[in-house]
């Protein structure tokens, strides 16, 4: 088994580089604190809500609940989900420009949107 | 010939089993997706040493014996996604012959983790979901680091096992 080459290190260097970048470029593009929070489902809005305000929202899908997004604080939770891999439940509370929460299986996105345009309104369900 | 398809059920074993390591283990990087990618150890050992066609058989049946046991149907999908993809990519930087096993591991630790992204962004519809790349790809490239590692000192290991009972 040869050593690792200059390619190979050459290359890796390269990978970093680029996750390095990528970081970088987040950061730019984000990072200051969000106004609301868009929820997606099947890659249509399903409701727009300010983090300002504490409350529970359930995420339904045909008329049945299958998550449930706690805001409060700033910042929003998904706090309990039926979806089987739960890794939604698991994620981080989001309160940042563009964080995001997930939940694959029922094809949910909770986006944390920038400052809201003046007059915004919330049009919850 | 007989063999090598014993051989081969003895992997797809071991496969399982990591799989099933890598389950019980609560890992967990406050991102989804992340994972040791143990299995891969495997994978890519039988692709130096048994052969495209071995490997990716046993990447394919693991992917879906390990969903049917320890996950689900999403699992399933977005596991062969991730799988595919990765395996692909090692497969032509192998073949190329440019670079060392840990280097064609690490590249295939990125596109599966880039693969399994995309395709939850197609699920979900939303491109939200690229706010995970950055650390999926730095995880890529770590977890491939480390597998191939390990991958590259196992196999001096095992050569003349390969060699001389598998191959035969
Ligand atoms: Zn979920």
């Amino acid at each position: 088994m040869r050593k690792l080459g200059k390619r190979d290190v050459m290359l890796m260097m390269v990978l970093l580089f680029f996750c390095f970048a990528a970081f970088l470029i987040r950061k730019l593009a984000g990072g200051t604190e969000g106004a609301y929070v868009l929820v997606t489902v099947d890659g249509e809005i399903f409701g727009e809500y300010p983090l300002c305000e504490e409350r529970e929202i359930p995420i339904k899908i045909a008329g049945e609940t299958v998550n449930r997004l706690k805001i409060g604080g700033g910042a929003a939770d998904m706090i309990w989900a039926d979806c089987p891999d739960k890794l939604c439940v698991r994620q981080k509370p989001v309160s940042k420009e563009n964080e995001t929460i997930v939940c694959l299986p029922h094809r949910v996105v909770i986006t944390v949107e920038g400052a809201a345009e003046n007059g915004f309104d919330s049009i919850a369900r | 010939m007989k063999r090598k398809t014993a051989y081969m059920g003895v992997f797809l074993a071991f496969a399982l089993i990591l799989s099933y390591v890598e389950s019980l283990i609560p890992f967990y990087f406050g991102v989804p997706g992340i994972k040791l990618g143990l299995t891969n150890l495997i994978i890519v050992i039988l692709l130096y040493e048994l052969g495209v066609k071995e490997a990716l058989c046993i990447s394919i049946l693991r992917i879906i014996l390990a969903g049917f046991l320890f996950g689900n149907m999403f699992s399933i999908l977005y596991s062969l996604a991730g799988g595919l993809c990765s395996f692909c990519m090692m497969c032509l930087l192998k073949k190329c012959g440019l670079f060392h096993i840990v280097t064609v591991s690490v590249c295939g630790g990125i596109t599966h983790n880039m693969a399994q992204l995309a395709l939850a962004s197609l699920i979900v519809e939303n491109y939200g979901v690229f706010f995970y790349a950055p650390a999926l790809l730095l995880s890529g490239v770590l977890t491939g680091f480390l597998i191939g590692v390990l991958a590259a000192e196992i196999e001096k290991r095992v050569e003349r096992f390969f060699r001389e009972t598998v191959r035969k």
